[in-house]
């Protein structure tokens, strides 16, 4: 059973904005799935629905087979939820704010956990500081720790590496990794999609309220992505020799390489063959490269489509 | 019911109030003394006695309870608006909470402080005049009462409004000519009788009688009315709360 499951959702704002339109997405236990798409795709709405934040019109989300508007009791239990911004109370203090978050999701105060929570997102020492004092990586830091100190079995992280430094991107992503190795299900929505193919075992694209395809991530590169061979040699050639004409190669710019485009997963690639058809010219080789296309090549292609 | 949310709101908005404990506590007991000041001994050597109670006494009732609905409203308004206005409100969104207890959180705080407010000045005007009360454990029960059911209507007006002018709005231009209209300062009876008919309609005027019956055993009005009143009152803004709840009128999109 999925620990996710949304069929059919639709929901339109009260300005005719159309959102999200009939969804349909499963996300599984202790998975990280990234959902990816451009501004306004409907990432954040479809986050909002999930966790309560908004009405939809009409289908249905089911948390751990429950559904979230009937017995939202069960299904909020489990879900932890940082937002795209920072909103906090300026005049709480750190650990306080944190106490008051796991309150609201029905557990007593346990000092150890909410102070290891602090102490992972290096911010044990600032626990007795108001909010207002802190910088804005602090703040975000802080909006982790709320979500996190219920122990959700589901985390969802909307953008949250957006205009984060390095150091604090570094403790995320450790954070999350740490996460899923204890099982917790991980929903992230990113525009740093090297991050995406880092972390994600599962990539959605949504554009304009639709899901376009929701794929495991290696399958998708392996499907979409294309593989290219650099050859380079040591003098520049000015067209594709007659020998070699059979291939679909292309000259570079400065005439100094061959480009040759394959599909990685075909049974035969056609680089033996090509390579000794290049050995049969005179063209002596200088250097070999491969490259395959990055998941950002491959969302420009399928979101111009 | 999850208990843990309610003390968690509960205990954050009385946290709030003990972090303003000037503007929150001391400043309404100031401008207690002061009008105690201003009427009982300025005005009220004038007036001597209202229906055979010395004036300074008289007026206890009804500044107690002027401040103590006006602290209710202003209380349970901020408490819930501040989390819309900074975005918090998320929180309460997304946990395993019901609208009643988030409520319950705020109303509850809310009546709370002003309940505590209303017993200092009580205490503080005990210095003053020498208070006898008829029936202490009514006025004790109105006196929640009345936190309780301001509380409610300031959670209401924290609800519905848009902006800050909104949440001043109501409680200045309803609140507090009602409460100042409503017999705080003089008995109905030293009205022109037009007046005296229109001080009928208001409400507050129910309250505050009932509220100095329970102290001197004398009202402006039948006391069986002021209960009445009272209790149309909360229904109506029970009911208010609950359509709000239904709709989830402007706390989600
Ligand atoms: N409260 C709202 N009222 C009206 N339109 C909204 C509201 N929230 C989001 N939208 C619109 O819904 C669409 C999806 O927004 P959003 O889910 O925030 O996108 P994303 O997170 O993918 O950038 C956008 O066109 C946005 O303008
Ligand atoms: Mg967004």
């Amino acid at each position: 059973m999925p620990i996710i499951s949304i069929s059919n959702l639709s929901k339109s704002f009260s300005d005719g904005t159309n959102a999200l339109d009939d969804v349909n997405l499963e996300v599984n236990e202790g998975e990280i799935i990234a959902l990816l798409g451009p501004n306004g795709a409907g990432k954040t709405t479809l986050i909002s629905a999930i966790c309560g934040l908004l009405k939809y019109d009409s289908g249905r989300i089911k948390v751990n087979g429950y559904d979230t508007v009937t017995e939202y009791r069960r299904t909020r239990k489990l879900i932890g939820l940082v937002p795209q911004e920072i909103m906090l109370e300026p005049f709480e203090t750190v650990y306080d704010t944190i106490r008051f978050t796991r309150g609201m999701f029905g557990y007593p105060e346990n000092k150890e956990l909410l102070n290891n929570i602090l102490q992972k997102l290096s911010l044990f020492d600032k626990r007795k500081q108001m909010i207002k004092e802190l910088s804005g990586g602090m703040k975000r830091r802080v909006m982790i720790a709320k979500a996190l100190s219920h122990s959700p079995k589901i985390l969802f992280l909307d953008e949250p590496t957006a205009g984060v430094d390095v150091e604090l991107r570094r403790d995320m992503w450790n954070v999350v990794g740490s996460l899923k190795s204890k099982g917790v299900t991980i929903v992230l929505t990113t525009h740093y999609i090297e991050e995406a193919e880092m972390m994600a075992d599962r990539i959605a694209l949504l554009n304009k309220g639709q899901i376009i395809f929701v794929e495991n991530k290696e399958s998708l590169m392996a499907r979409m992505g294309k593989k290219e061979l650099t050859i380079n040699f040591q003098s520049p050639i000015s067209s594709i020799p007659e020998a070699l004409s059979k291939y679909k190669l292309a000259l570079s710019q400065d005439q100094f390489s061959l480009i040759y485009s394959y599909d990685n997963k075909a049974s035969r690639t056609g680089i033996t063959r090509l390579m000794r058809d290049i050995a049969s010219t005179n063209l002596i080789l200088q250097d070999l490269k491969t490259s395959q296309s990055s998941l950002e090549d491959i969302f420009v292609r399928m979101i111009r489509n | 019911m999850n208990l843990y949310a309610i003390a968690a709101i509960y205990r954050f908005e009385m946290a709030r109030t003990f972090r303003t404990l000037v503007q929150s506590i001391i400043s309404p007991v100031i401008s207690t003394v002061l009008y105690f000041i201003v009427f009982g001994a300025a005005i009220g050597s004038g007036i001597q006695t209202i229906e055979g109670i010395h004036y300074s006494a008289f007026i206890v009732p009804g500044l107690i309870m002027l401040t103590v609905l006006m602290q209710s409203v202003a209380n349970a308004s901020f408490g819930i608006y501040f989390p819309k206005f900074l975005g918090t409100i998320y929180e309460h969104l997304s946990a395993p909470v019901s609208f009643l207890e988030i409520i319950i959180g705020y109303v509850g705080a809310a009546a709370t402080k002003s309940f505590i407010i209303g017993m200092i000045i009580l205490i503080t005007s005990s210095l003053f005049v020498p208070l006898n009360i008829s029936h202490p454990v009514w006025m004790i029960a109105l006196l929640v009462i009345n936190c309780v059911t301001f509380s409610l209507l300031g959670f209401i007006i924290g609800i519905l409004s848009n902006n800050f002018e909104q949440l001043n709005l109501v409680p200045m231009l309803i609140i507090t000519p009602l409460v100042f209209l409503g017999g705080s300062f003089y008995a109905l009876e030293m009205l022109p009788s037009f007046w005296q008919t229109v001080t009928l309609f208001n409400p507050v005027m129910y309250l505050i009688s009932v509220f100095r019956w329970a102290f001197f055993d004398v009202a402006d009005v039948p006391v069986f009315h002021s209960f009445l009143a009272t209790l149309v009152f909360s229904i109506t803004c029970t009911t208010i709360i609950y359509w709000i709840f239904k709709t989830g009128y402007k706390l989600k999109n």
